[in-house]
């Protein structure tokens, strides 16, 4: 799958491709990405990276613990230097002197929240708000924390919050800025499922804002409900391209089939079917078949099945989710290790 | 982008807010300490025979204000000291360095967090040591204390090895990866103007105005170099990564 998996596109997806539209078709994207590499001694945290993200995309970056992708947000941030490749973030060079310059036009939000528990949700912001010399800083700061829903913890000391709630204050200090390129890394990481749920809704609210948002995370549920287009990194770029697009470019559409009593003669039957290219057991009365064209191939199976006589309890197409396509990326590179 | 005062000044006032609220440098660090290292200066000035010799009053008066100054040696020294590694172990300094701030501007608010209370601290005690010895040495001791050239050098060594250590305490602090070591390291490093404050004390070492001059003109020039040198030893990659690029 390696050899011929794209490490690169330039593709929009469509709601992207609104959102940019709106801001301006012609503009370059927000982050290009050619050929990054970073090694720390003989060890590779990524390597040979390349993908675009349109301005107001959402662009999630999957992969397992330790694929490389805090490494790739820290690296994009210029918070560390790659070794080699290059890359532009909100229309600068990744380049060492342009640093200060990228990081006033970018927010990263960390796994970690690391706010100030001492000081109460304002002064946190305030501190940062000072940092990216922001005008108009209580103006900001209520923007902000209404934007996650806080405003009524403003005085709250951080150290008293939950974890879900500290969360939230670390977005709201990345949207401080008004960045043009929201880093969210593991957002979720750790967090209950009502707490995690309360920030994708943040993100949703984010995205039809117009925020170009780069996702890292291994939650699959989250990436495929949130996001425009995902890349697949494990070391190397596996992946990259919208989450129906990876399922059908790794799946062959299938229909799955079940009947009240296992056919005899199931070949005799879905053989030479049009749109039919092999059938394969699924338990008893089960079939999943391999089709060319879902639509062609179903009412042909089902005039097949009733003229031998079954009673067909369903057919339908197969629906592969984003974790059957991460799934099997991951195995594969496990079983490239092994040999 | 130039350097920014607005952004040293937004990690001076984060930092002095937090000290405010952390009752281990409210209480220990900046009150305790500092009134030990007054006590014995205090003994030594209230004790002081009202019979003995002018030179052993200076003696006194030399080893009093010797304690005195260990305030801005050694006390900045454990707060500077976790200044850097302390953000990193409470994960609090990966947000900061992904705002635009400069290395640079990041220490000196650092720095400035600390030299502030420190000469607040150390300035008040030592006004406080005059005060006592003003309303209860007797006369001789008085003399000694203040005919001498004791307060100048006292006034102008106090902010010199306050920035001394505080930058000592920083630079450790950037390259060390646990908190005690840092804090260990940092009262170890601060020994050396100790010592030689103490030979000047115990006189091995004859006190003069040019002796005090140089030494002030030294420790000036240190500080005064004492960013750009933490600076360049402030690595952004190793302290995110713990790596080596």
């Amino acid at each position: 799958m390696s050899s011929d998996s794209p490490t690169r596109s330039t593709g929009r997806a469509g709601a992207a491709s609104d959102a940019s539209s709106d801001n301006g078709a012609t503009r370059e994207p927000a982050l290009v990405v050619e050929h990054l590499t970073k090694r720390f001694g003989d060890r590779i945290a990524f390597d040979d990276v390349s993908f675009e993200v349109g301005y107001g995309e959402v662009f999630g970056f999957l992969g397992p613990n330790g694929a490389g992708k805090t490494t790739t947000v820290r690296t994009l941030g210029t918070l560390i230097a790659p070794t080699s490749g290059s890359a532009t973030v909100a229309g600068m060079r990744l380049s060492p002197a342009n640093g200060p310059a990228i990081r006033a036009r970018i927010s990263i939000m960390p796994e970690s929240p690391g706010l100030y528990l001492r000081l109460t949700v304002s002064e946190n912001l305030r501190c940062f708000a000072g940092l990216y010399e922001l005008d108009d800083i209580p103006g900001r700061i209520e923007r902000a924390l209404r934007a996650v829903n806080l405003v009524d913890r403003a005085s709250d000391p951080c150290g008293s919050l939950s974890k879900g709630l500290r969360q939230r204050v670390a977005l709201a200090r990345a949207l401080l800025n008004d960045p043009a390129v929201l880093f969210l890394d593991e957002p979720t990481s750790g967090l209950d499922p009502v707490a995690a749920h309360d920030v994708h809704e943040l993100i949703v609210s984010l995205r039809e804002r117009g925020v170009t948002i780069f996702l890292t995370t291994h939650r699959l549920d989250e990436a495929e409900r949130l996001c425009h287009r995902v890349a697949i990194l494990n070391t190397t770029l596996r992946l990259v391209g919208r989450p129906d697009e990876l399922r059908e470019r790794l799946f062959n559409p299938a229909l799955e089939v079940r009947v009240r009593v296992a056919l005899e003669h199931p070949d005799a039957i879905f053989g030479g079917l049009p749109g039919v290219e092999g059938w394969e057991g699924a338990g008893s009365g089960g079939y999943e078949l391999v089709v060319s064209n879902p639509e062609v191939a179903a009412p042909a199976v089902a005039r097949a099945l009733v003229g031998a006589g079954a009673d067909i309890l369903s057919i339908a197409e197969s629906r592969h989710s984003l974790e059957d396509v991460y799934l099997e990326l991951i195995d594969e590179d496990v079983e490239a290790k092994r040999r | 982008m130039s350097f920014s005062w607005t952004r040293v000044r937004a990690i001076l006032v984060k930092e002095l807010t937090d000290y405010r609220r952390n009752r281990f440098v409210m209480v220990f660090t900046m009150t305790i300490l500092p009134l030990i290292f007054i006590a014995a200066p205090t003994i030594q000035l209230l004790a002081a025979p009202a019979t003995a010799s002018s030179s052993k009053l200076d003696t006194r008066v030399g080893i009093s204000l010797l304690y005195l100054l260990l305030i801005p040696a050694i006390v900045p020294s454990t707060v500077s000291a976790y200044s850097v590694i302390g953000e990193r172990e409470q994960g609090t300094l990966e947000p900061i360095l992904i705002t635009p701030i400069r290395r640079e501007e990041f220490l000196i608010g650092k720095a400035l967090a600390v030299v502030v209370p420190t000469l607040i601290v150390a300035y008040t005690l030592f006004g406080i040591f005059l005060a006592v010895a003003a309303l209860f040495a007797h006369a001789d001791m008085r003399t000694a204390i203040f005919s001498g050239s004791h307060i100048p050098i006292q006034v102008v060594f106090t902010p010199l090895l306050a920035a001394w250590s505080i930058w000592v305490g920083i630079a450790i602090s950037a390259r060390s990866s646990d908190v005690r070591v840092a804090q260990q390291l940092s009262v170890f490093a601060n020994l050396p103007p100790v010592a030689l404050i103490a030979l000047i004390g115990f006189n091995v070492i004859t006190p003069s105005t040019g002796l005090a001059v140089g030494l002030a003109a030294a420790l000036l020039a240190v500080d005064a170099l004492g960013w750009r040198a933490v600076a360049a030893m402030f690595d952004r990659e190793r302290l995110i990564t713990g790596a080596r690029p």
